[in-house]
C-alpha cells in the first residue's frame, strides 16, 4: 500500500535500479553513513543529505553533486546503517545515472571509470599504465612531476606493465557484455 | 585442499610480490590452487559505476569459467576487491531473481551460465585461517618472526559488506589476521584502524582525500611501534607503499613504513628466501624487517609485576571480566 | 416444530456495505433460507439500537435463533449473545458470520463479496438451527495470587492485592527484591533518589501480613487453570539460616573472596562470595555464591561460619521445593539491557572509558563502587568531558528495531547528574529526542538551561586513534552533526552508551512454562495492545511492567496496579465463567484406548482406571476438537461443534451447489 512512483519518480528510479533499494524509504536521516564516510568531508553533500535530496525530489542537484564520485566503496555506511539501506550500491546507481545525465562539474572520476572500462572491453584485463597516462594527460597535468617519480619507482621494480595483456576469449567476453548492455537499456 | 584460483589483474604485475609469495607458501600448507582459465578483469570498483548488468556479467564470466574446474567447491581470490566482486555477484544473483536472469541471459550469449551458490567464494586469507587453520600454519613455522612488531591491516572489503548468513568476521575489528601473525611468532600491535579504507582509486583521482586516509593508517601503525604493516589486498599495498613519499610531503611526516603481504610473512616464517617471496618489489624497502628476522630477541628485564591487592588498586573492572582478585 | 430464525446483516457504516450488497444479502436470506422469519440489514448492529432491534424481534416475533453478519466474533459475539440473553433467549442460540474481516476487508470485488456473504449467512443459519442450549459453568477463584518478579511493577501489584486483604506470594529470582530500579541513582524527571522512593515499598512488601516473600526463588512448574493454578517454586539454598540470621554483615566483611559483581554492580564493582546485593536488600539475608565460594570449590575456608555470631551459616542447606495454590498469576519479570559489545565500532569492552548506562548509574550512585564519584575506568581520574550516545542497540534492524522508550530521558538525567557532580562538559548524540510524558519536555528544557550540549547525529564510531593534538589521550566520537551537515570528531574523556532494553534471555522459556505467548524476541504478548495491555490470551495470567515492553517507572507502576485490579475483580466476584464449548466423552462408547490422553494439548483428559474409560476435565478443556477428531470410536463430542452442526454449516456454505436442500434455489453461475 505504498505511494505510487509518480509522486517521487527519481527516488523510485534509484530504488528500482538498486538491489535492496526499497529500504531507502525507511531512512531515518540518522547520519551514521555520513559520520562514517572516510571521504565525506570532501563531498558537496554528505550521503545522508543526498538521501534527503532524493526524498525531496531534487533530481538535478543530486545528479550535479560530486558525492557519488567521492565514494570509496569502503562499505562502512552500509554495514552500520540501522535500516540496512544498501548505501554503497545506491552510490553506484547514482554514478550510473550521473554518467547518463552528464551534469557533474568535475569529470575526473567519471573519466577514470570510463577509461578503465575501455581497457577491460578491449583487453579483458585492466591496463594501469594506459589508464594512468590517459587520465593524467587530461586531468592533472601539473601533478605529472610527482607522478613521474611514482611511475619510475613502479617501473624499476617491474610493477608496471608497459603493454596490455589480452585474454583469449575476447570475442566471448564481448558477446556477453553486448548482451548485458542491451538488457540494461530496457 | 583444492581451490579454484582467481588471481586478478594486479597480481599479474603491480602485486607480483603477492602472487609470488602466495605460490611459494600454498604447497607447504596443503593448498592446491587451480587458476581459472582465461579469467577476465573483475571490474574493480569501476565497471559497476558505468553499467550494472554488464558489470555483473563481467564477473559472471569468471564464476562460470571457475565451475568448469573439477573437484573444487571454493573459489578463492587474494585481492579483496576481486574477492568482493565475485562473492557479491554470486550472492546477489541468489537473492535477486531479476539479476540472476539478466546475468545468465548475458552469459548465455557467450555460451556460459552460472547457478548462484555453486561455488563458495573465499578470500585467500580466510582459506588459510579458516580452512587450513592457524594451528597448521603455526606448525609450519621454522623461523618465528620473534621481536618483529606488525600492524595487521585488513582493509575494507574482506570485512564489509557481510555477505554470508553467518559472517566469518566482525565488520569492524576482525582478528584472524592478528591470530595468524601471532602464530608466526610476531608481536601484533594494537591497530584499531585495521579496517579503515586506504582510499581506493582516490589516490589517483583525489589525491588529498587519499593521502589523509593513508597517513592515518601509517601514522597509527608507526605510533603503535610497528615495524611493518601487513596487508591482504594489492590496492591497499599499492596505496600505502607507492604513495608514501607523496603522503609524507602532503602531511609533513617522515614515515618509512614497509607494507608487506601476509603471504610474504608466512613465507619468511617458513624460512623461505626473501627473494622468492617478492621482497625488493616494495617501494618502501622491507629490508629493516628482513634484518630483524632471525635475530635473537632482547627483552629488557623489567620488574616483575606485583600482584596488586585490592586495597592498592582503585580501578574498575572491564566488561566481561569474571576473575577474582 | 421448526425454528424461527432472525437474520441481521450489518453495514458497519461503509466497512461492510462498501463492498457487500447488504440489502441484497438480507433480502436473499429472507426469501431463500429455511425457517427465516425476519431478515434485516442495519447500519450498526453493535449499537444500542441495533441490539434493541434483536431483542424486540425475539420478543415480538418469537425468534428461537439469531444470526448476525457483521465484524469478527472476537469483537462483538459477546455483545449479541448478551442481547439474546436479555430477551430471554439462550445466548448459544446465536451464531455470528464475519462479513467484515473475512469478506469486506479482503476483497474489492462486489459480486464475489456479496455471493460469499450469502454463503456465510446461509452457513450460520443452517448451523444455528442445530445449536444446543448450553450454560457456561463456573469455577471458584482461589483468592491467593502469585506475583513473579519483585521489581517495581511486581511490588506494586503485590501491595495492591495485599492491601485489599488477599494473600500474595511474591517470587523473586535474585536474593533481594527491588529489580533494576534499585540500581539507579536518581529517577527522571523528578530527580528523586531511586532507593529513597523504592525502599519504603520494599519494606512494606516484606512486612505486609498478606505477602509471603519468596526471594532467591524461581517458579519451576505451573499447572491448572484460571481460579486454581498449582505452582511449584524452588527456593534456592542461601546456605544461611534465615531464622537465625540478624543481617549483621560480619560474614560478608570477613569473606576473603572478592569477585566481580556483574548483576547488581553491572560488572563495574565487586562483591564477596557471601553477599547481600546492596545495603537495603530485602530480605536482609545474605547468600553464598557457590561458584566463587572457597569452601564449595576446595573445602577450605569456612570463615563466615566461624565469625557468624548466631551460627546462621549452614553449608548443608538444601533447596526447598514449595507447592502453592493460587487463583491468578501476574508476571512482572522485567528486562535485560542490550549487550553493547555487539556494536564493535563503539568500542565497549575494548576501550576502557566506554561505559554502559547501567554502569554509569552505579558510578553515580552513592552506594556504588566509587561511592558516587564520577571517575574513569582507572577509578581515579575525573572526566572533563562526557559523550552520551543514544539508541545503542535500539532502532536498528540488526539488533532491536523498536525504540526503548526511556533512554532519551535517562540520557538527560545523566547529563544533569554529571553537571551536578563534576565539572564535566556533557554532550548528547541523538537521532531524535523523545521526552514524551508529563514533565519530560520540561526536563529537556532544564538540561538545555543547565548547559548540556546536544548534537543530532547517530554516532558512527568511537575511537582512540588521535588525528590532532587535542585528540591525544581522548576518546573521539565521530559523528555527522546532521543539523550542520558536517562530519565532526568530538574528543571526550568518557563515553556512555544508552543501551536498549531487551526481554530477559529466558523470556521464551518462561512464557512456555506459564502457557502464554511472547513475540519473536521475547516480549510477553498482551491480549490487546491498545485496550488490554495487562492481560494475556491465557485466562488468569497477567503481565505487568517491562516484560511486556520497554517503558518507564510510572507506566510499570500503573501496569502493576492494573494487573492487580484485574485480579481483584476476579477474586471479589469469587468465581469465573468457563465457556461451555468443551468436549465430552460418552463412557458407554469409550473403549479405554487412551489415544486422546496424549493428544490433548491442555492435559485435560484423565484416565479413570476403575472404569477403564477416559474423562475430560471440563475446566481445563479449551474445546479445540483434537480428541473429537482422533477418537476411533467416535465417543467424543465437542459441544457447539457436533458433526451435524459442522455438516449443516457446510451445507449452507455450498448453497449454490447444494443438491439436497430443495428450498434453496441454486444461483445462476456467473459466466
Amino acid at each position: 500500500m505504498s505511494r505510487p512512483p509518480s509522486t517521487q519518480p527519481f527516488l523510485h528510479e534509484v530504488i528500482e535500479a538498486t538491489p535492496g533499494g526499497e529500504a531507502l524509504k525507511t531512512c531515518l536521516q540518522c547520519g551514521t553513513c555520513s559520520g562514517s564516510c572516510p571521504s565525506g568531508p570532501d563531498m558537496d553533500h554528505s550521503p545522508r543529505e543526498i538521501f534527503a535530496m532524493l526524498m525531496a525530489g531534487m533530481e538535478d542537484e543530486v545528479l550535479r553533486s560530486n558525492t557519488p564520485w567521492y565514494c570509496v566503496s569502503c562499505y562502512y555506511c552500509m554495514a552500520r546503517c540501522p535500516k540496512d539501506i544498501p548505501i554503497t550500491d545506491i552510490m553506484y546507481t547514482l554514478k550510473r545515472k550521473s554518467i547518463e545525465a552528464r551534469l557533474y562539474d568535475d569529470s575526473a572520476a567519471p573519466d577514470w571509470s570510463e577509461s578503465f572500462m575501455g581497457y577491460v572491453e578491449s583487453y579483458g584485463r585492466s591496463f594501469e599504465l594506459g589508464l594512468a597516462t590517459q587520465y593524467h594527460l587530461t586531468h592533472s597535468p601539473l601533478s605529472k612531476v610527482s607522478l613521474g617519480t611514482f611511475a619510475l619507482g613502479m617501473l624499476t621494480r617491474n610493477r608496471l606493465g608497459l603493454l596490455p595483456e589480452r585474454i583469449e576469449g575476447m570475442d566471448q567476453l564481448n558477446a556477453i557484455l553486448e548482451k548485458a548492455k542491451e538488457l540494461e537499456a530496457h | 585442499m583444492r581451490y579454484a584460483y582467481y588471481p586478478g589483474c594486479s597480481l599479474t604485475r603491480s602485486a607480483r610480490a603477492y602472487a609470488e609469495s602466495t605460490a611459494a607458501i600454498v604447497g607447504p600448507l596443503g593448498i592446491e590452487l587451480v587458476e581459472v582459465e582465461d579469467w577476465n578483469c573483475c571490474g574493480a570498483t569501476e565497471y559497476i559505476a558505468i553499467n550494472k548488468s554488464a558489470a555483473y556479467a563481467l564477473v559472471g564470466r569468471n564464476l562460470a569459467l571457475a565451475t568448469s574446474i573439477e573437484d573444487v567447491e571454493t573459489l578463492t581470490a587474494p585481492c579483496s576487491a576481486c574477492y568482493l566482486n565475485l562473492k557479491k555477484v554470486d550472492r546477489y544473483m541468489g537473492e535477486y531473481p531479476d539479476l540472476n536472469q539478466r546475468t545468465n541471459t548475458a552469459l548465455a550469449a557467450g555460451g556460459l551460465s552460472y547457478e548462484p551458490g555453486t561455488l563458495h567464494v573465499k578470500h585467500l586469507l580466510d582459506v588459510i585461517t579458516e580452512d587450513i587453520g592457524v594451528e597448521v600454519v603455526a606448525g609450519s613455522v621454522s623461523q618465528p618472526l620473534a621481536g618483529i612488531k606488525l600492524a595487521p591491516y585488513y582493509g575494507c572489503l574482506i570485512a564489509r559488506p557481510a555477505l554470508d548468513d553467518e559472517p566469518a568476521h566482525d565488520t569492524e575489528q576482525p582478528h584472524n589476521l592478528d591470530d595468524l601473525l601471532t602464530a608466526l611468532g610476531a608481536d601484533v600491535v594494537d591497530y584499531p584502524v585495521k579496517t579503515n579504507c586506504c582510499g581506493g582509486h582516490m589516490a589517483q583521482i583525489s589525491a588529498s582525500t587519499a593521502y589523509g586516509l593513508i597517513g592515518k593508517l601509517i601514522g597509527a601503525a608507526a605510533k603503535a611501534g610497528a615495524d611493518a604493516i601487513v596487508t591482504i589486498c594489492p590496492m591497499c599495498q599499492l596505496n600505502l607503499d607507492a604513495y608514501q613519499t607523496q603522503v609524507n610531503r602532503h602531511l609533513g611526516t617522515k614515515y618509512k613504513m614497509p607494507i608487506l603481504y601476509f603471504t610474504q610473512m608466512i613465507g619468511l616464517a617458513m624460512g623461505m628466501k626473501p627473494a622468492d617471496l617478492g621482497f625488493g618489489q616494495e617501494i618502501v624497502s622491507g629490508k629493516p624487517v628482513l634484518a630483524k628476522v632471525g635475530l635473537p630477541v632482547h627483552e629488557p628485564a623489567g620488574p616483575t609485576p606485583k600482584r596488586r591487592s585490592r586495597r592498592n588498586d582503585p580501578s574498575l573492572p572491564m566488561p566481561g571480566s569474571r576473575g577474582e582478585r | 416444530m421448526s425454528e424461527r430464525i432472525g437474520i441481521y446483516v450489518c453495514h458497519c457504516g461503509s466497512n461492510i456495505a462498501g463492498v457487500v450488497d447488504v440489502e441484497e444479502v438480507a433480502r436473499w436470506a429472507g426469501e431463500n433460507i429455511e425457517d427465516v422469519v425476519i431478515a434485516r440489514d442495519y447500519k450498526f448492529m453493535c449499537s444500542s439500537l441495533g441490539q434493541e432491534l434483536i431483542e424486540e424481534d425475539i420478543r415480538k416475533e418469537g425468534l428461537t435463533r439469531v444470526v448476525v453478519g457483521a465484524c469478527s466474533p472476537h469483537l462483538h459475539e459477546k455483545t449479541f449473545r448478551r442481547a439474546c440473553a436479555n430477551a430471554g433467549l439462550n445466548p448459544y442460540f446465536f451464531q455470528m458470520a464475519s462479513l467484515r474481516e473475512q469478506i469486506a476487508w479482503v476483497t474489492k470485488d462486489r459480486e464475489r463479496a456479496t455471493k460469499k456473504a450469502k454463503s456465510l449467512i446461509a452457513a450460520a443459519a443452517e448451523r444455528v438451527a442445530l445449536h444446543a442450549e448450553l450454560e457456561p459453568f463456573t469455577v471458584p477463584v482461589n483468592p491467593a495470587t502469585l506475583v513473579v518478579g519483585g521489581g517495581i511493577a511486581g511490588i506494586q501489584a503485590s501491595l495492591e492485592l495485599a492491601e485489599a486483604g488477599y494473600p500474595v506470594y511474591l517470587v523473586e529470582r535474585e536474593p533481594s527484591i527491588g529489580g533494576h530500579m534499585a540500581q539507579f541513582d536518581k529517577t527522571f524527571p523528578t530527580l528523586d533518589c531511586a532507593a529513597c522512593i523504592l525502599t519504603p515499598r520494599m519494606s512494606e512488601a516484606e512486612a505486609h501480613e498478606n505477602i509471603t516473600l519468596l526471594s532467591y526463588s524461581e517458579v519451576e512448574e505451573v499447572s491448572g487453570f484460571v481460579g486454581s493454578f498449582k505452582v511449584k517454586v524452588r527456593k534456592n539454598a542461601r546456605y544461611v539460616v534465615e531464622e537465625d540470621c540478624t543481617g549483621c554483615g560480619i560474614c560478608t566483611e570477613k569473606c576473603p573472596t572478592s569477585v566481580v559483581d556483574d548483576v547488581f554492580e553491572a560488572g563495574i564493582g565487586y562483591r564477596k562470595a557471601i553477599y547481600r546485593p546492596f545495603p537495603q536488600a530485602v530480605p536482609k539475608y545474605p547468600v553464598i555464591d557457590t561458584e566463587s565460594c572457597l569452601y564449595f570449590n576446595t573445602g577450605k575456608c569456612r570463615i563466615c561460619e566461624k565469625v557468624c555470631p548466631t551460627e546462621a551459616i549452614d553449608f548443608e542447606q538444601q533447596d526447598e521445593l514449595i507447592e502453592l495454590e493460587v487463583g491468578n498469576i501476574i508476571l512482572a519479570t522485567g528486562y535485560e539491557t542490550f549487550d553493547a559489545t555487539r556494536i564493535t565500532q563503539y568500542g565497549y569492552g575494548r576501550l576502557p572509558n566506554v561505559f554502559t548506562s547501567l554502569e554509569f548509574e552505579r558510578l553515580c550512585n552513592a552506594a556504588g563502587p566509587t561511592e558516587g564519584k564520577l571517575v574513569l575506568r582507572d577509578g581515579v581520574t575525573e572526566p572533563k568531558s562526557i559523550g552520551i550516545i543514544h539508541c545503542v542497540g535500539s532502532r536498528d534492524v540488526h539488533y532491536n528495531p523498536g525504540c526503548s522508550a526511556i533512554c532519551c530521558m535517562s540520557a538527560l538525567k545523566f547529563g544533569h547528574l554529571a553537571i551536578e557532580k563534576s565539572e564535566a562538559d556533557v554532550t548528547s548524540f541523538y537521532i531524535d529526542m523523545r521526552p514524551i510524558a508529563k514533565g519530560y519536555e520540561e526536563f529537556y528544557d532544564r538540561l538545555m538551561e543547565e548547559g548540556m550540549h546536544f548534537v543530532r547525529g547517530r554516532v558512527a564510531e568511537v575511537t582512540d586513534v588521535a588525528l590532532a593534538p587535542e585528540e591525544e589521550g581522548k576518546l573521539i566520537v565521530q559523528v555527522e552533526d546532521t543539523l550542520l551537515g558536517k562530519q565532526r570528531r568530538v574528543p571526550v574523556d568518557m563515553v556512555v552508551l544508552m543501551v536498549g532494553l531487551e526481554p530477559r534471555p529466558d523470556a521464551r522459556d518462561v512464557a512456555l512454562r506459564f502457557g502464554i505467548s511472547c513475540s519473536m524476541n521475547g516480549w510477553f504478548t498482551e491480549r490487546h495492545p491498545k485496550l488490554d495491555p495487562v492481560a494475556t490470551m491465557t485466562d488468569g495470567i497477567f503481565i505487568a511492567g517491562t516484560c511486556q515492553g520497554a517503558k518507564d517507572i510510572p507506566d510499570s507502576v500503573a501496569q502493576g496496579a492494573a494487573a492487580a485490579a484485574r485480579v481483584l475483580s476476579m477474586i471479589t466476584r469469587g468465581h469465573v465463567q468457563i465457556e461451555p464449548i468443551v468436549a465430552e466423552i460418552n463412557p458407554e462408547q469409550c473403549s479405554g484406548c487412551r489415544i486422546c490422553n496424549e493428544l490433548c494439548p491442555f492435559n485435560a483428559i484423565d484416565y479413570i482406571e476403575a472404569d477403564a474409560v477416559s474423562e475430560i476435565n471440563t475446566a481445563l478443556c479449551k474445546g479445540c476438537g483434537t480428541c473429537v477428531a482422533a477418537c476411533p470410536a467416535g465417543a467424543i463430542t465437542g459441544a457447539h461443534f457436533s458433526n451435524q452442526q459442522i455438516m449443516a454449516e457446510l451445507d449452507g456454505l455450498l448453497f449454490d451447489v447444494n443438491e439436497h436442500d430443495e428450498t434453496m434455489q441454486p444461483e445462476p453461475t456467473a459466466a
